[in-house]
């Protein structure tokens, strides 16, 4: 085997009550497609962030070429050849390919540039690439995958010896993909080495030499494709032991009628938001007393699912019925009047208002019943529902005028539910109900999405977590790429059968057929 | 007592951290008391009654337009086109009132060919309305940013200003119009009677209405409301046509104060009236701010000129002061928030 190109070892990263990264060491050959594997939070990101100099390790060490490096700052990764693309490019949109490309080292004398000279340089990366775009285009008119291959070109201008690539593919078409694939084989021949992070087994099994698997911030295994095969990777990437303290009660209990059902969903893509997951033809039925869970890899397009449902985003084709009636919804306003609600992935960019006191935040969609006369509010309701939610649901707070903000992320988050409850939907959404909380206010959250079930409420519970889903769902459907995959009951269910749901494509079940076509000739 | 002398400069920052939010809710109104401090023993005659109602008359006008730009403030907008509304606004009050566009002191204020003040005064708030109404959907429709819609604003009602009185100002009201502008209840100025009433019934709106909670809401975090069920758009639209109505408002009582219209009234309004929201604690980026903060601000600006006025300070170097004091206040707000957000 050749000695490493890059070296980590015993990276450990802590952020305050979690331990994200514990000794985890990753090698990468030169010249080699190495994947990086694991489930949502199981580490990838951190691991990257500290590769690329953005974040800094707890202990451990990096050796690129048999140097020990220390990052401070991205700057520091790029100067040494380590180049990252993140997911959400990082493109001036407003400025042509060229100067994109050449970011802070374009050529010229003194403070002048020389157009002429950034323009063939750019043409030399390009061509280099065998790729064909306009460098005096401005990436705005660029299609996604075209925007990433700039970010290619400009990682190759910078001489780098290792591009990170974090999940290249999810925004991509199969043409794109392609492309992409032969890229990355085109810099492995060059001798560079391409770090992959992706869910995408598939796209492993076919792109990558080797593969390091992540869990919980451990690393759980490595080797060679082709050694491995799918199974062993969803084997070490399931299977987390993770200290439940909230188990559902037996589900002995009565469902009720269908409460929500979504019928053909489908989404194009939409120039205003070019990386979300387009929806395919989306159809389920959720029961009153019932708890969905939707599960899915990143991606996969719950969070769009939820989105749709709520009319948060346009939607193109399909039909909602709640309760058994077929109705229109154009925006929030109209999904809250007939009886759905949606608590978002991101609570702070998309739920709170941070500025303002917990009982203004709670009662912001409940206004209406609060009145006192005419359009005044209620002081006094208003208290008496902070003060009913508080008890029931144990939101710590100094006093219902407290800012929001200076809760903490688990208090906040009963601060949403309690702002649904108020209004008593007979849907409720909830995307990733206990992100960024600790364990005890997650158990109390399941255990509130309980209440509210057996109380009558149909819920489609949304996470990146597959023990929770397990444990809160009744009935739980997967997603990939746009699609449902599949829908298990709760005792069929495991994390294992999940997790293939939600990463292989049925169509393709064998892993890496054998020619995927031509090579690119660079 | 000595542990928190051995954590030395840790305690003291947090110390100053923790009174931060109450400094930048109370600082307008501390300066407030302090600027009238110095200004009373520099100069006794600041304080004398006559003065203060002076102070207080000069700003109603502005004061008035105030209160409209704080529920767009509030929404993280702005509002560059009051001043050419407000003279807008004023003329076609003054047409009403003569009937004609005739302008002189002539006779005609009381041969009865005009309208009178009521009808006046609707008109005015007609055009205010009218005119806030058209930039609200403007900003919520074709989502042009309300710098450039009211910027667009800000010429084109001077240029209807300019095309309405172009023979002209229309001066030479009768006596009960010229009562809104230069009349007194007791011993106070009507149009600070009006500033006052409108702030109360304006921050009632704001504290205790369903409205006033989907202001701020929409303000504070736009995606947030959108998703807990807020007619977004009904809102923004709504703040336009508030500050128009007080734009328009403001036009009749300046009109009546100064027994005439004319296109060129309310020239740079929009820096001062700005400034006041500003000052008085209301953040640009919406979500923060209070009508009582607002009436502060308004007063404070009011009480710095006259102040330097009255100690004969050369008049550029009031302007000079308010633009220094409105960068220092909005550089004290991003500080606070830099500091909370860690």
């Amino acid at each position: 085997m050749a000695e490493p190109l890059l070296r980590m070892e015993h990276i450990t990263k802590r952020f305050p009550g979690v331990l994200a990264l514990d000794e985890v060491s990753l090698e990468v050959l030169p010249g080699e497609a190495h994947g990086l594997l694991g489930e949502n939070g199981a580490g990838k990101s951190t691991l990257l962030k500290i590769l690329s100099g953005a974040y800094r390790p707890d202990a451990g060490t990096i050796e690129l070429g048999g140097e020990q490096l220390v990052l401070e700052r991205p700057f520091d990764a790029q100067r040494r050849g380590i180049v990252t693309i993140y997911q959400e490019f990082n493109l001036i949109p407003t400025m042509t390919v060229a100067e994109n490309v050449f970011l802070g080292r374009e050529p010229g004398r003194g403070p002048f540039v020389s157009w002429a000279r950034l323009r063939d340089e750019t043409v030399k990366v390009l061509r280099r690439l065998a790729l064909d775009i306009d460098p005096m285009m401005l990436v705005s008119d660029l299609s996604v995958g075209e925007q990433q291959m700039v970010e290619i070109a400009r990682a190759l201008s910078m001489d780098s010896r290792i591009i990170v690539m974090d999940e290249p593919t999810s925004a991509l078409s199969e043409q794109e993909v392609e492309r992409l694939f032969r890229i990355i084989r085109a810099l492995k021949a060059r001798g560079l080495s391409v770090v992959f992070v992706t869910h995408r087994l598939q796209e492993v099994m076919r792109i990558c030499d080797r593969v390091t698997v992540l869990r919980d911030g451990r690393r759980v295994g490595a080797g060679k494709v082709g050694e491995l095969v799918v199974d062993d990777f969803i084997k070490m990437m399931v299977g987390r032991s993770r200290t439940q303290l909230f188990t559902r009660l037996g589900d002995h209990r009565a469902l009720g009628p269908v409460a929500l059902k979504v019928d053909g969903l489908w989404h194009d893509r939409d120039p205003s938001n070019p990386h979300a997951t387009l929806l395919k033809d989306i159809s389920f039925e959720v029961r009153a007393g019932e708890i969905l869970g939707l599960a899915g890899l990143m991606g996969a397009g719950r969070t769009e699912t939820a989105r749709s449902i709520f009319g948060a985003d346009r939607r193109q084709r399909g039909s909602i019925e709640v309760n058994g009636r077929k109705i229109d919804i154009r925006s929030p306003v109209d999904a809250i009047r007939h009886g759905i609600g949606l608590v978002p992935e991101d609570r702070k960019q998309q739920a709170l208002f941070l500025e303002l006191a917990v009982r203004h935040n709670l009662a912001i969609s409940s206004l209406g019943n609060l009145r006192l006369a005419g359009c005044f509010v209620s002081d006094a309701a208003e208290l008496e529902l902070v003060e009913r939610f508080r008890k029931a649901l144990d939101i710590r707070m100094a006093s219902p005028d407290a800012k929001v903000a200076d809760l903490s992320g688990g208090n906040q988050q009963k601060v949403v539910l309690a702002r649904w409850l108020a209004l008593e939907p007979s849907v409720l959404i909830v995307d990733e109900p206990t992100r960024g909380i600790d364990i005890a206010a997650k158990a109390e959250v399941h255990e509130q999405l309980d209440l509210m079930a057996r109380s009558g409420m149909a819920i489609i519970a949304i996470s990146s977590e597959l023990p929770e889903v397990l444990a809160i769902s009744d009935r739980i459907i997967t997603m990939r790429e746009g699609r449902i995959t599949g829908s298990l009951a709760r005792d069929e269910a495991t994390e294992e059968a999940l997790m293939h749901m939600m990463a292989i494509d049925p169509a393709a079940a064998s892993p890496a057929p054998a020619g995927f076509g031509k090579e690119a000739g660079l | 007592m000595t542990e928190l002398a051995a954590r030395g400069p840790e305690a003291a920052r947090s110390a100053f951290a923790a009174l931060l939010p109450l400094l930048s809710r109370y600082a307008p109104a501390v300066c407030l008391v302090l600027l009238m401090i110095v200004f009373a023993i520099l100069e006794p005659s600041f304080l004398s009654p006559l003065n203060l109602f002076n102070v207080m008359r000069q700003i109603s006008i502005e004061g008035l337009i105030a209160i409209g730009m704080t529920f767009v403030i509030l929404t993280a907008g702005i509002d560059l086109s009051v001043g050419s509304l407000l003279a807008v606004a004023g003329l076609v009050a003054a047409m009403i009132a003569k009937g004609s566009t005739a302008s002189s002191f002539s006779l005609s204020a009381s041969t009865g060919q005009g309208y009178g003040w009521f009808a006046a005064m609707l008109g005015a708030v007609a055009v205010g309305l009218a005119g806030g109404f058209v930039q609200g959907l403007a900003i919520t429709r074709l989502k042009v940013p309300p710098f450039v819609v009211t910027l667009g604003g800000l010429s084109v009602f001077r240029g209807m200003a300019l095309m309405i009185s172009a023979s002209g100002p229309i001066s030479g009201f009768d006596e009960p119009y010229r009562w809104w502008g230069q009349g007194r209840i007791g011993p106070v100025p009507v149009p600070v009677i009006i500033f006052l009433v409108v702030a109360a019934v304006a921050f009632v709106v704001l504290r205790y209405t369903r409205y006033g909670r989907q202001v701020y809401a929409v303000g504070g975090n736009r995606e947030a409301a959108r998703l807990s069920g807020v007619n977004v758009r009904r809102i923004l639209l709504s703040v336009y046509v508030i500050i128009g109505l007080l734009s328009g408002l403001a036009g009749f009582v300046l009109s009546a104060r100064l027994n005439s219209s004319e296109a060129v009234a309310g020239m740079g309004y929009e820096l001062n009236v700005i400034a006041s929201v500003v000052i008085g604690g209301t953040s640009l980026f919406g979500g923060v701010g209070t009508i009582f903060g607002t009436v502060v601000g308004s007063i404070l600006i009011g009480v710095l000129i006259n102040g330097l006025v009255l100690m004969d300070v050369n008049p550029y170097v009031q302007q000079i002061t308010i633009g220094l004091i409105l960068v220092a206040v909005v550089a004290f707000d991003q500080f606070a928030k830099s500091r909370r957000l860690k």
